[in-house]
């Protein structure tokens, strides 16, 4: 049984069909990256996962179950973690606090414990610090344990990010364009980690990319997407020499639409 | 005959909070802004109005009196967005909340100042005649105040949609920075906008103040204005009239059928059941965010 | 600048982050202990207010503050806290001990059954909301009267605590004390809070939202508790504002408190207990000052010629407006720029706080 099954997906704008009868699986300890031009609806399958978006058709199942019913804030409880395209940290807090929030899905204490700080509270919070510790040795990010987001530069806030989503544990872990507006290094960085979270922790991926570069390197299998259908699905080198791909990434010619129509 | 008078009295003070609503939403869909002192406007505007008409101010004729008024307020709108809301841009929408609250508090007292405490009323022709129609008989002043909300609206709507400003306004409010890069002068449209809410509160004012007395805290209505603009659907112009009218219309027929006490809180309990089973009010225009 | 090494994970969650900044607060605390021994019974009085005060701010800068929720109706936990500590006393002959945390239940309860159905509104709309719910137990503060007194309003009696009487005007040091215990409690409560995932959450919810609920956040469910703690410390201040008053009616919690409460804290200092207390002295000793630079004025100009009525809430606008446009952080943020000044000299540079320029950030799609 695959970790993530995308079943027949649909979702409709008003008359905008942004996905379009998708379907794939994601398998457990994979890398899965999506990739495609702009609009091609990436990020919405991503929201599609976090259940920001209903699907007018079709089915997500997670490990099994299907996740429809399900509220945004549980997909956090069952494991599925992610980061956003244009960073959405906790600007007034620091970095510290941004990974703690991460650790809101292993709370054990309620409203009235906390509120008189019961040694069980304290001791939980040793427990979440100690977990945290370990995501900052892993992504390198002690210099800026207690600096305030607000003031980090870009390349630090998408770490930052993978971090806090990292902090929840999760068994699968969406990163939507986790290398861009990054540097050489910093996306060489992003690959060996991605490497890592898969190898070390056993944390399956799905990512969003552009970088074709990084796509090839570290995942297992690519889906192509263009205009919220289904393109092509296959190895990072099957995927890259398709035709249907090539087509669509060089440019909208008559023959190109006739492809796509 | 009796419930048609009432329903043409609660359609003139609904058109009231309904022009009072229609600056707020200006603001709000071109600049994402609240002005809470929208109220405070209407009430700077009646009290410039009688300032200028009224015998035992300066006593200028009222037809003198009324475009002076609005291009005062215009140019009031103009510079308070130039001096002080320019200021805020990028800031949260509740500091600027925050701050149009607090210069409510200041406009209060300007006018308490200058006009006193005690209620006036316009000295305007239209106040205290009737007019007939069969055997109904309508305050002039109510007849004049629907005419005059209908003109306005129609007025606003070809602005928005006919004219090239108008245009410009309702781009640079869907995505100021595109708005930016498209040459569209965003601060300076701001600034009109402001203007242009405070050209509707004039008038507002002005019909409000020939109805009936005026004093510094009436600008106190501009909360109930507020209401009618959330029941409307905030962002929308005609959803503001229509709350507008529809708490306008609410108030004396509660105020007759229903127990005293009970009648004014009306308004509030509407508000209160549209922003539980409608938030968006009834004509909505607002999406979420998107990520 | 103070270097903290820290060695343990305890570093990060005490209460205190040093021994340093522990002997402050205990010397502020030691000259609270002592002051009302040097202070005249007006002064004692105005510092009781303050305190009272205070405890309402602290409520509202929770949720505003902590959980980014603007609310325009924290004078109705005012009142349903001081009704109900009344009304329990008087009906049901409890004595203040137990009427007192059950005016904060009762109070907390209500807050979160009205967030719960408003949880989905943002910003704007919250506001107005709250607002509506102020004027609406205005009204019906005076609609129902067989219960509440309506507008004659309601007579608090003296509190009795296992004997001792605290009357505001009888035994005013007795009465400072107990506002000062509750002053305490409620901070302590505030500090575990801003140290707990609870507080974190509320951070998350007030600075983004999509990303709270994707961390495992329930988003209408903890603002519906932040709303209601906020609500249950506003309503344990507006119990002690009633007994304090004496004599409390609907027009004691009117809308114009709601209002002044969220200016208050925004002078203060959004996001810190200290804002909560600058906010609080605002609100408390501005009548008072303004009064004084008045007769002054008039005794210097010789004229009655600044003795116009509504001139403190005119102020008390002037003072908010030139901090928004000045000092948005407040008088909390200020003075942590002269510490820093005076902490760093001569090395400060005047861009240290600068905010990014930044342009609307929208919450809405089309």
């Amino acid at each position: 049984m695959s970790l993530l099954e995308f079943d027949n997906v649909t979702l409709r704008f008003g008359g905008v069909v942004a996905v379009n009868q998708v379907s794939f699986n994601v398998e457990e300890g994979e890398v899965f990256a999506l990739v495609g031009p702009n609009g091609a609806g990436k990020s919405t399958v991503f929201n599609l996962i976090s259940r920001i978006y209903d699907p007018a058709e079709g089915d997500i199942r997670f490990d099994g179950k299907s996740i429809l019913g399900m509220k945004p804030y549980d997909m956090a409880r069952l494991g599925i973690a992610r980061t956003f395209q244009n960073i959405e940290l906790f600007e007034h807090a620091t970095v510290m606090h941004n990974l703690l929030v991460g650790r809101h899905r292993h709370r054990k204490s309620n409203f009235l414990t906390e509120l008189l700080f019961t040694p069980f509270v304290r001791s939980e919070e040793r427990r979440h610090r100690e977990a945290i510790e370990k995501v900052i040795d892993f992504l390198d990010l002690q210099v800026y344990r207690d600096k305030y987001i607000a003031g980090l530069p870009y390349g630090v806030r998408k770490i930052v990010e993978m971090g806090r989503a990292l902090a929840i544990e999760p068994r699968l872990l969406l990163l939507d364009e986790p290398a861009s507006g990054l540097s050489v290094e910093e996306t060489q960085d992003v690959a060996f980690w991605v490497e890592d979270i898969k190898k070390q922790m056993g944390i399956t991926v799905i990512m969003v990319e552009h970088d074709m570069h990084l796509v090839s390197a570290v995942s297992d299998r690519v889906l192509a997407l263009a205009d919220g259908k289904t393109l092509s699905l296959g190895t990072p080198q099957e995927v890259q020499s398709d035709p249907r791909v090539i087509e669509a990434y060089i440019g909208t010619t008559d023959e190109n639409e006739e492809v796509l129509a | 005959m009796d419930v048609l008078q009432l329903l043409v009295s609660g359609l003139a003070n609904g058109c009231v909070y309904g022009l009072i609503a229609m600056g707020f939403v200006l603001i709000y869909k071109a600049t994402e802004g609240v002005n809470f002192a929208q109220g405070d406007f209407m009430m700077l505007g009646a009290f410039i109005c009688v300032g200028l008409t009224n015998p035992q101010f300066m006593g200028l004729p009222f037809w003198v009196s009324v475009p002076v008024t609005i291009a005062a307020m215009g140019m009031f709108g103009y510079a308070l967005d130039l001096v002080v809301i320019r200021r805020m841009f990028g800031q949260s929408q509740i500091a600027l909340v925050i701050l149009t609250i607090a210069l409510g508090f200041v406009l209060r007292f300007i006018a308490g100042a200058i006009w006193g405490h005690e209620p006036i009323s316009l000295a305007s022709p239209i106040a205290g005649r009737d007019v007939r129609f069969g055997g109904l008989v309508l305050g002039l002043d109510e007849v004049f105040v629907i005419f005059v909300t209908i003109l306005l609206t129609v007025v606003l709507w070809l602005y928005f949609n006919r004219t090239k400003l108008g245009v410009a306004m309702q781009a640079s409010s869907q995505n100021q920075l595109a708005a930016y890069y498209m040459g569209i002068p965003v601060k300076r449209v701001h600034s009109l906008i402001w203007a242009l809410s405070g050209m509707t509160a004039a008038v507002a004012g002005i019909l409000f103040a020939s109805k009936g007395s005026i004093d510094p805290s009436v600008g106190l209505l501009g909360i109930k204005a507020f209401a009618a603009a959330v029941i409307g659907g905030f962002g929308s112009l005609p959803g503001a009239l229509l709350g507008g009218i529809i708490i306008g219309v609410i108030e004396p027929f509660a105020g007759r059928y229903m127990p005293s006490g009970y009648a004014q809180i009306m308004p509030y309990l509407l508000l209160f059941l549209i922003l539980v089973f409608r938030p968006h009010g009834i004509l909505a225009q607002v999406h979420a965010k998107k990520v | 600048m103070r270097t903290v090494f820290k060695t343990s994970y305890d570093a990060d969650i005490n209460m205190f982050q040093h021994g340093y900044q522990f002997g402050w607060y205990a010397l502020l605390l030691i000259i609270a202990l002592v002051l009302p021994f040097y202070l005249g019974s007006f002064w004692l009085g105005e510092m009781t207010s303050l305190l009272i005060w205070s405890i309402a701010c602290m409520g509202l800068m929770i949720l505003v503050g902590q959980t980014g929720q603007a609310s325009l109706g924290h004078a109705a936990f005012l009142a349903i806290g001081a009704y109900a500590n009344v009304l329990l006393q008087q009906r049901l002959g409890l004595p203040f001990l137990i009427s007192f945390p059950l005016a904060g239940v009762i109070a907390g309860i209500c807050g979160a059954l009205i967030a719960l159905p408003m949880a989905r509104l943002h910003g704007i709309y919250l506001a107005i909301g709250t607002l509506a719910v102020t004027i609406l137990v205005d009204d019906f503060i005076v609609i129902a009267a067989p219960l509440t007194n309506g507008v004659q309003g309601l007579f608090a009696p003296a509190i009795e605590i296992f004997g001792l009487t605290i009357d505001r005007y009888r035994t005013p040091m007795h009465f400072y004390y107990l506002a000062l215990a509750v002053t305490l409690l409620v901070v302590f409560f505030y500090r575990n809070l801003l140290r707990s995932p609870l507080g974190r959450a509320f951070a998350a919810i007030r600075d983004s939202e999509i990303s709270a609920q994707a961390m495992g956040v329930n988003i209408a469910r903890t603002k519906a508790i932040s709303f209601g703690i906020s609500a249950g410390i506003t309503g344990l201040g507006g119990a002690l504002l009633g007994h304090y008053a004496g004599i409390f009616n609907n027009e004691t919690f009117n809308i114009i408190i709601s209002i002044q409460l969220l200016l208050a804290i925004v002078i203060g200092g959004l996001g810190s207990i200290h804002g909560a207390f600058f906010g609080a002295a605002v609100i408390a000793m501005l009548p008072q000052s303004i009064a004084i630079a008045r007769d002054n004025l008039n005794w210097l100009s010789g004229s009655r010629a600044f003795s116009v009525p509504g001139m403190e809430t005119a102020m008390f606008g002037l003072i908010l407006v030139v901090f928004m446009l000045f000092e948005p952080r407040g008088i909390y943020g200020r003075w942590l720029k002269i510490r820093t000044y005076f902490e760093l000299f001569p090395f400060y540079r005047k861009d240290m706080f600068r905010r990014q320029k930044s342009y609307l950030k929208t919450e809405r799609m089309r």
